[in-house]
């Protein structure tokens, strides 16, 4: 099957990559960009470990198909630290032991950095019910949830 | 980092510092299985079995050898022949041989320029199947006339039951077990109360988020890498050389990261594929990602079960005699985790006489792999619930029967041995004072208590410990890193050397540069890699104090290692300044060259993990759905090394509890086939349907271990599903005695009782 040739920009970066017209845009991160942060847990849109932000909109990766991105914006997990700065999230995550594996961690952080721009207050049961299409089977969620909720308190005290 | 307030004697141990292998898994850069990529690299792709039981008449891969792109198909006749006991097993797993034996079994294997080609080419091979008569329930398979899944292995051992001519093979049951200790007769002639009762769970599967994935690259000559999400290493390199009939030292396998395993990664399933697939392509790398529905078709889940328990209690709550008959089936291959199960049931209790039965039965199922306490969560369900059940009867205080008839250091297990320090009745007591113990509850709610233990383990350690020039150490080990071992191995290291944390680095290293390791199982990272890396650090301490004592000119024996530095040993050892590691380190090589230390062993002393669960459920009457309301994990660490991420062992066994109990099951058709192998349908718990859960860390130092640690991975998934039936029994007045409790079950159960 030919390929088709997309042009779109990936955490500020104009790019272009060949893609297949039944490769998702997962894959194209993955396999065409070298962006291998975004992870495949199900390819059904079930487990959200391949969130990314598509013109500033929460979705999973493997429910895109990589010809969609043309002319668009995508932000990945690899765009999320400000340089060497840590975005609080991610700092909050290693500070509080949100993580064993890490690999539901890259999709856990893009939305709940989601949530915080909708949101900057949410109350526990907001961040759980956000959180709710991101399946994580190491922590039982707690380590997660208060790690939100505390870059949440930090970032509107920065504010 | 402030110390937690409870420990004093250590500097580091205790503290919670960040991971070090944090900031890679937050930003995207840690390199999981399936990110890995080689030059030349091709991909496979699987066919599998769409039949529960079927047999191969023909398998044609004419019309996908014909695409441009195709550069090699694997079917059975690829492998070598003639293996017997769990390497033949290993390899029927891998690929079918004449029969495919479960919806998912793979029957050929192909490698192409691209995924998508190598799935095209996947739907291209043409499979004949004659299909053949199946069975994937427990209780039909073990039936005298169920379809014979594995013709001539019947354990013949098994006596003929009730009704039944000695001549009714009962094809399916491959192992038999029985154990036990006491007058069983006397025991429950004693008894006030004695009750019997039936139990039935569902296959689960560990769930870990990261699909199977690796690299494979084999050649002509029999040598061969592999990159693979794995927990342990030195298992895949083994299992896939026995597959292949090739000489493991010729494999080298390196661990990627690895997304979660809870025992379902200390096996192969397309490993040796890949492999297999790369030499049939002239050794280029073949990469094999699977999808997840592959995962929950084709890899271990772990068994199902249906258990008779039996057990006889005094008035007073004294349990005086326990029987349990266990019959469970891990698929289509011999290892159900019957004698685990067995072995855990009644070890948290003293009782006088005790008979343990189990069956290993087979059916049209994938074959079983561990899954957290393999075994252990069944039985305790069983066990736990009967218990229960009966304090009910007798209007007891669970916690207090519990705390009656607790085990403690000297008494023997119910499975034999005795024994030595382990903290049940401490996890009891802190359970009790717990304020969750006391919340007043409302309409609707319940309050369910429950037990488990797990043994832990020790296994083959291997692990290398170097000095670099600037006086940092770096650590090598072979248990991969799944939940923060780099973490509370690198402060065992530091506390045992008197450096600061920061200056240790922890690698988990392939098979080519360490002896043989077990896997991350069997919650004996931080125990075995834990000592075995303490011990190495002593060793090279020693020599650090040789090389000071040559440069002061006194004996060895007169130098000590104290806070980082060689120092010696008294006053009449002679006035020197301590010497540290970075000047020890700085002039290494002209003092005698590079310094180490190692350590190899199968490390003795482990200690047994018991834990108490408190829970609190409301159900809602018109619905069956339980909402956990609160939850509480008390557990004996032995020692806490990182407490955050213990807590995160307590929170995450508790959570796949919560989804055994509540929600999960594999769903099979009539035809054998499994109906839900995808997340939306096999649903574990997502944030939304959990509470926070609160964690009691009780601390019985283990003496087996120099920092007291007792390992805590497995032990917190197996009261959960007791607990929770515990608590629905107080909620609704309905006993559910079949997980998992769905809201249909559930909801049955409390018209059953309400229609009398």
């Amino acid at each position: 099957m030919s390929k088709i040739h997309v042009t779109t920009s990936v955490n500020g970066d104009p790019v272009e990559f060949l893609a297949d017209p039944r490769e998702t845009l997962l894959d194209c991160l993955r396999d065409h960009l070298g962006l291998t942060g975004s992870k495949e847990g199900c390819g059904t849109g079930d487990c959200g470990a391949c969130s990314v932000m598509l013109d500033g909109r929460l979705v999973s990766s493997c429910l895109v198909l990589g010809v969609e991105a043309e002319g668009k914006r995508i932000d990945t997990i690899e765009g999320m630290a400000n340089g060497g700065e840590l975005h609080p999230l991610q700092r909050k995550f290693i500070e509080l032991a949100a993580l064993q594996c890490g690999f539901c961690t890259p999709g856990i952080l893009v939305a709940s950095k989601a949530l915080l721009e909708k949101n900057p207050d949410p109350s526990e049961e907001e961040v759980r019910y956000w959180l709710a299409g991101n399946l994580c089977r190491c922590t039982g969620y707690d380590k997660i949830v208060r790690a939100v909720l505390d870059a949440a308190a930090e970032m509107r005290g920065a504010a | 980092m402030a110390k937690d307030e409870i420990r004093t004697e250590y500097k580091l141990v205790g503290t919670r510092p960040n991971r070090p292998d944090g900031l890679d898994k937050v930003t995207g850069r840690a390199r999981y299985g399936a990110d890995f990529s080689l030059p030349g690299m091709l991909f496979g792709a699987v066919v599998r079995s769409p039949h529960a039981h079927a047999r191969i008449k023909r398998i044609d891969a004419s019309k996908a050898l014909a695409l441009d792109g195709v550069k090699a198909v694997v079917t059975r006749a690829d492998f070598p022949t003639g293996l017997t006991g769990e390497d033949w097993n290993l390899q029927e797993n891998t690929m079918a041989g004449d029969v495919a034996l479960y919806d998912g079994h793979a029957v050929a294997a192909v490698a192409a320029t691209s995924a998508l080609l190598a799935q095209d080419a996947a739907r291209l091979i043409e499979v004949e199947y004659e299909i053949l008569p199946h069975v994937t329930d427990v209780d039909e398979a073990i039936k005298p006339g169920a379809p014979a899944i594995r013709p001539g292995s019947a354990d013949h051992s098994v006596p003929p039951h009730e009704g039944e001519t000695p001549d009714m093979c009962r094809h399916n049951v491959v192992r038999n077990i029985e154990f036990g200790h006491g007058d069983i007769k006397d025991g429950f002639a004693k008894a006030d109360l004695v009750m019997e009762r039936t139990y039935k769970t569902e296959a689960t599967h560990q769930g870990y988020i990261e699909p199977h994935a690796c690299v494979g690259q084999m050649g002509e000559d029999g040598k061969g890498e592999m990159w693979v999400c794995t927990q342990g290493h030195w298992f895949i390199r083994r299992m896939c050389a026995a597959v292949l009939g090739i000489e493991a030292a010729q494999l080298r396998v390196t661990p990627s990261e690895i997304g979660g395993g809870f025992g379902g990664k200390t096996t192969i399933f397309m490993e040796p594929l890949a492999l297999a697939l790369s030499r049939k392509a002239g050794g280029r790398p073949v990469k094999i990602v699977m999808s997840r529905a592959e995962v929950l078709r084709a890899t271990g889940p772990t068994a199902s079960s249906s258990m008779d328990v039996k057990i006889g209690m005094t008035k007073d709550g004294t349990l005086t005699a326990a029987r349990a008959e266990f019959r469970m089936q891990g698929g289509a291959f011999p290892g159900a985790p019957v004698d685990m199960a067995l072995y855990c049931a009644f070890a948290p209790y003293k009782i006088p006489a005790i008979e343990h039965i189990g069956y290993d039965v087979l059916a049209n199922r994938p074959k079983c792999a561990a899954y957290r306490a393999p075994g252990a969560p069944m039985g305790a369900f069983a066990v736990e619930s009967l218990i229960d059940e009966m304090c009910g009867e007798l209007g007891l205080d669970p916690i207090e029967v519990r705390l009656k008839n607790a085990v403690k250091e000297g008494d023997k297990s119910s499975y034999g041995p005795t024994f030595g320090k382990i903290g049940l009745v401490e996890t009891l007591e802190a359970a009790r004072a717990h304020p969750n113990y006391s919340v007043p509850l409302g309409p609707n709610q319940g309050r369910g208590v429950a037990s488990g233990f797990w043994f832990n383990h020790g296994g083959e350690t291997s692990v290398s410990l170097a000095i670099s020039e600037d006086g940092t150490v770096q650590v090598s080990v072979g248990t991969p890193d799944i939940g923060g071992s780099r973490a509370s191995i690198a402060l065992m290291t530091a506390e045992t050397l008197g450096i600061p944390y920061e200056d240790v680095r922890v690698n988990v290293v392939e098979t080519g540069a360490l002896g043989v390791n077990e896997p991350t199982h069997g919650s004996r990272a931080t125990f075995a890699s834990g000592k075995a890396a303490v011990e190495a650090a002593r060793q090279a301490a020693r020599e650090m104090c040789r090389r000071a004592a040559k440069e002061w000119g006194i004996d060895e024996e007169a130098v000590v290692w104290e806070d980082g530095a060689a120092r010696p040993a008294g006053p009449n050892a002679g006035k020197f300044p301590p010497m540290t590691i970075a000047e020890i380190a700085s002039r290494m090589g002209s003092t005698g060259g590079p310094i180490s230390g190692h350590h190899e062993s199968v490390p003795g002393g482990v200690g047994a993990s018991f834990g108490t669960h408190v829970v609190d459920v409301e159900v809602d009457p018109e619905t069956g759905r339980t909402t956990i309301l609160r939850y509480l994990v008390v557990q004996d660490a032995g020692r806490a090394i990182h407490p955050s991420y213990v807590e995160g062992q307590y929170q995450g066994g508790a959570a796949q509890g919560i989804g055994w109990a509540l929600n999960e099951e594999y769903v099979y058709g009539d035809d054998g086939r499994l109906q839900n192998p995808v997340f939306l349908d096999y649903r574990v718990p997502v944030a939304s349907d959990l509470p926070m859960i609160d964690t009691v860390i009780v601390e019985v130092p283990n003496p087996g271990h120099p920092y007291g640690v007792r390992g805590v991975g497995e032990t917190g998934i197996t009261p959960p599903l007791p607990a929770i039936a515990n608590a629905i029994a107080v909620a609704t007045g309905a006993r559910l005695r079949h997980l998992p409790m769905n809201p249909p079950r559930v909801l049955a159960a409390i018209q059953a009782k309400d229609r009398g």
